[in-house]
């Protein structure tokens, strides 16, 4: 497809980069001519320096043949009006950024459809339904949810001391009695979807899918699993956090968010009238210690300096907080990261970039099946997709065990009727199935390609 | 520096040499010369060898390169491919000293033209079309044709083709660098086929007509006669010396008339200064020569055919013009430093970079009478960065710093400075033929001096960078081994 992407700050530059990865011909936009060069140096696009308004920039790039028009600049005005543009002047779909709360509320449905946006994103508050699934099941690393909300997807990093350790995946279901599939595994450098030969090691980061009551029966008997955190303490206060606090306030939680810019204080305090802000400076040990460090059940570092995260996030681990979230915006940061036992970490582009790139494969392959949910796991070796499997999918009714998949395929759970399978050699593809397929190292765009 | 990977890339040309290779060992075959095919066979026998080592038991585990990999590769490609590619005439005896090998053949794949030959008329068919088809390869570029047909995942080709691709900007005709290539590629076979066809309409032999077809689009010169084009037909004259023109474009221009996008290439600013420099050129010359000839027709085909082969690099010739009017030969002289159009495949220095040479040099002038005023430099109607146009001055200056030290080099041989001037300019310049003594052939330097000038011809077509990149040390720094 002939994609545009105006703006190459984090974000656009990790979609670029995605986009480019699945083959696409993408043609990058951007006032910096810097950024423009390094772009065009690293990855294999074509590189536009001007301004993504302006019809003539536009025109240049590509916009009356383009499939779709992405636009991610800091502006969400200039990301409006250069979709709109694009969009009269040919582009077939649009996607946006637009992120500021005052367009995120009721306005945003009366603004897409006006504007003839195909997709707005919001790539904070993304990341804060994602933080919010976490601390509601703090022993998980990472939650992520399908359309089917009862179905869900949890990543957990195996102790030293884990009773699974050493455990092959054919024991697992007589020893747990929950009904759940460990559906890939990360180890090291290297992921696999495990089949019943597998054994389990210490250290391995294993994605456990099942229904979400079944998740936590499992680990209640793992031993590992923690009640979801009540008390949280955010650190920093930009967009993130306010939508983060704006979910968690919601319920019974008690939020303090300490945020150093006494003006951000204020405008926080207007709109989050039951949460604490303190204005400080959160790098402070002390005011950490004096905000009540030693008895939140949870911090999220989110503030927009991946170091002073890092750094943060560490001494509240020293300090025994149970559940500690660091915000990296830099890949290159995660692994030191992780190093020093920080092993919650979110990275708001990634989840934008897989939204983009799921809506690019779903415009891709309209037919036979749909892509409707991708998320990527292990370092991006391992896709998550849930597909809606259409009337005419040839398959349709064979049993999985007559049915041939490809090595590193697996099919983790089918929804039908709202009811959850967890699938077995009996089960098979249906029409109208929505169904969740692992796959390591290979890319899968439509429900067919996991077959041989 | 990332040596694994340049020398597995190093690995894989030399494939597609022995790939290319076999087209002469065709053509032998088809003209039943023995010799000829046996040694072609040899070379790629040795060619395969040396792929095979340098990439199955080189295979490399990070495949990341930088700017300074992708020079290297470059220039290495070049030299390499270029020391093989000469095995065939030694082998065969036709040209029993590798060193003149190595220059003919240097001459070949950077569109020279310059040949040690002193008579080419006993070359064997299969070694004569090799000659010219070093030059169709050349001339677009042998890592452009890598990139066009083997698959590579590395974003960061463009490095590569940067550093091969004249001209002081490049970009790419569509996002896909894979894709640019291909329509290049295609754009020059098209052209070439054409020629080809035309070329036969005019009595040449299908062998004669190819080997000059693809001597004018890599704008390289070798022919097949001692006289050049001399003998042949008007008509063929005419059509080598359009064709040669047409060589001298941008071929991105061809790209836009392809889009239909006709606007823009009637804006070219590069192509209506490079049509105007011939035809100012062509006027002097067609005045100043008029007596010799004596009448009209010949006299504009023969100044046409003589500018356009030089201005393009190409070295073709219909007479002898090393007797004509000092004008004359001066206004040649000076055309071989311009060149063609910037993503032609023509050599020199290139239009675009004369223009903005001298636009520079006007704006700084204008600075001088007012010295706050605010300049910028305008190209194609678009405002050209300052970094740009201070590479294009710094270029500028390094290419005469190097015409200096070549000619420096010659002048231990015992010829008239007009001989090694010119020698060293046409060799520098990717043309071919050079003034005074050096009119018959190169055969009259030492072995030296034809390898002085085939780097002349490498850092011409190359423009500089790769080539000296490649012997300064710190390009070869190792890269340390994380575990």
């Amino acid at each position: 497809m002939n994609i545009i992407v105006n703006g190459c700050g984090k974000i656009g530059k990790t979609i670029l980069a995605s986009l480019v990865a699945e083959g696409h011909n993408v043609v990058a936009i951007d006032n910096n001519l810097e950024v423009i060069t390094e772009i065009t140096n690293i990855y294999d696009v074509m590189g536009v320096c001007g301004n993504g308004t302006d019809s003539d920039i536009l025109l240049e790039a590509g916009a009356t043949n383009a499939e779709l028009m992405i636009s991610m600049t800091g502006s969400d005005e200039l990301n409006m009006l250069s979709c709109y543009l694009a969009k009269k002047l040919g582009a077939q779909y649009t996607i946006a950024r637009i992120r500021n709360p005052e367009y995120n509320d009721k306005s945003l449905g009366f603004m897409r459809e006006q504007l003839d946006l195909s997709l707005t994103l919001n790539p904070e508050l993304l990341a804060s339904v994602e933080l919010y699934n976490i601390l509601k099941l703090p022993s998980a690393a990472k939650v992520e949810t399908f359309s089917a909300r009862k179905f869900e997807m949890v990543e957990i990093k195996l102790k030293p001391d884990s009773p699974l350790d050493g455990i092959k995946i054919m024991d697992l279901r007589n020893k747990f009695k929950a009904k759940f599939l460990i559906s890939a595994v990360g180890r090291g450098e290297e992921a696999y979807i495990p089949d019943g030969n597998f054994t389990l090691k210490s250290g391995d980061r294993i994605c456990i899918s099942a229904t979400s009551t079944e998740i936590i029966h499992f680990l209640k008997e793992l031993g590992t699993q923690q009640s979801p955190a009540k008390k949280i303490m955010i650190l920093g206060g930009g967009k993130l956090a306010f939508y983060l606090a704006k979910k968690l306030c919601e319920g019974s939680n008690s939020v303090t968010i300490i945020e150093k810019n006494h003006q951000v204080c204020e405008r926080l305090c207007e709109v989050l009238p039951k949460a604490t802000i303190v204005n400080a400076d959160g790098t402070d040990q002390e005011v950490l210690l004096e905000e009540g460090l030693l008895s939140v059940d949870a911090v999220v570092s989110l503030t927009g300096m991946d170091e002073q995260n890092i750094l943060m996030s560490a001494f509240a681990q020293t300090k025994g907080v149970p559940k500690v979230i660091t915000k990296i915006n830099r890949e290159a940061l995660i692994p030191m990261a992780e190093s020093w036992g920080l092993d919650t970490i979110i990275s708001p582009k990634m989840a934008v970039s897989n939204v983009v790139v799921q809506y690019a494969r779903a415009l891709e392959n309209s037919q036979g099946s749909s892509v409707e949910t991708l998320y990527k796991i292990m370092d991006d070796k391992v896709e998550v997709l849930e597909f809606t499997v259409k009337d005419d999918f040839e398959k349709s009714g064979v049993t999985f065990k007559d049915l041939f998949l490809k090595p590193n395929t697996l099919v983790a759970g089918i929804i039908r009727n709202r009811k959850i399978i967890i699938p077995t050699g009996d089960d098979m593809f249906m029409p109208k199935d929505k169904v969740i397929i692992f796959a390591a190292n290979q890319r899968i765009n439509k429900l067919s390609d996991i077959l041989r | 520096m990332n040596r694994r990977m340049v020398f597995y890339l190093l690995g894989k040309i030399l494939f597609i040499e022995s790939v290319l290779l076999i087209l002469p060992t065709i053509c032998s075959a088809i003209y039943r010369e023995q010799k000829s095919f046996w040694s072609f066979l040899a070379t790629i026998a040795i060619s395969l060898t040396l792929g095979f080592v340098l990439t199955v038991l080189n295979k490399p585990k990070d495949n990341t390169i930088y700017a300074k990999e992708g020079f290297v590769i470059v220039a290495l490609t070049w030299v390499v491919l270029s020391l093989v590619g000469a095995l065939p005439f030694t082998i065969s005896g036709e040209i029993p000293s590798y060193v003149d090998a190595v220059f003919e053949t240097v001459s070949g794949f950077t569109t020279t033209g310059a040949s040690i030959l002193t008579n080419v008329e006993t070359l064997s068919k299969g070694m004569l079309f090799w000659r010219s088809f070093t030059h169709w390869v050349g001339g677009m570029g042998i890592l452009v044709l890598v990139l066009a047909i083997v698959p590579t995942d590395s974003g960061r080709s463009m490095h590569i083709a940067r550093a091969e691709m004249p001209g002081p900007i490049v970009g790419k005709l569509v996002p896909k660098l894979k894709s640019t290539a291909k329509i290049l590629y295609l754009i020059y076979i098209c052209f070439t086929l054409l020629e080809v066809i035309l070329l036969l309409f005019g009595g040449m032999s299908l062998f004669e007509s190819l080997v000059h077809s693809l001597g004018t689009a890599g704008t390289g010169g070798f022919g097949i006669k001692a006289d050049s084009l001399a003998s042949y037909s008007p008509y063929s004259q005419w059509v080598i010396a359009i064709f040669m023109l047409i060589f001298g474009v941008n071929f991105n221009l061809y790209y836009l008339v392809l889009v239909r996008k006709f606007k823009s290439v009637f804006k070219s600013e590069e192509l209506w200064i490079y049509l105007g420099i011939v035809l100012v050129s062509v006027t002097i010359i067609f005045v100043n020569i008029y007596n010799i000839f004596g009448n009209f027709s010949d006299t504009i085909r023969h100044a046409a055919f003589q500018v356009s082969s030089v201005m393009t690099t190409t070295g073709y010739s219909t007479v002898n013009f090393n007797e004509w009017p000092n004008l004359s030969k001066g206004i040649l002289f000076l055309l071989m430093f311009i060149g063609g159009c910037a993503g032609s495949t023509a050599g020199g220095l290139k239009v675009s970079r004369a223009v903005l040479l001298v636009k520079r040099v006007f704006a700084n002038l204008k600075r001088a009478l007012h010295p706050r005023s605010a300049e910028i430099i305008r190209l194609e109607g678009k405002k050209v960065e300052s970094e740009t146009s201070n590479g294009v001055l710094i270029y500028f200056s390094l290419y005469f710093v190097c015409l200096t030290t070549v000619f420096f080099l010659l002048l231990f041989e015992p010829f008239d400075l007009e001989t090694n001037l010119t020698a060293t300019v046409s060799c520098f310049n990717n043309i071919g033929p050079a003034f005074g003594s050096a009119w018959d052939g190169y055969s009259i330097y030492s072995p030296f001096s034809k390898i002085v000038l085939s780097f002349a011809m490498l850092l011409g077509r190359l423009e500089i960078y790769p080539i000296i990149l490649l012997f300064a040390p710190s390009s070869w720094l190792k890269r340390r081994k994380i575990k």
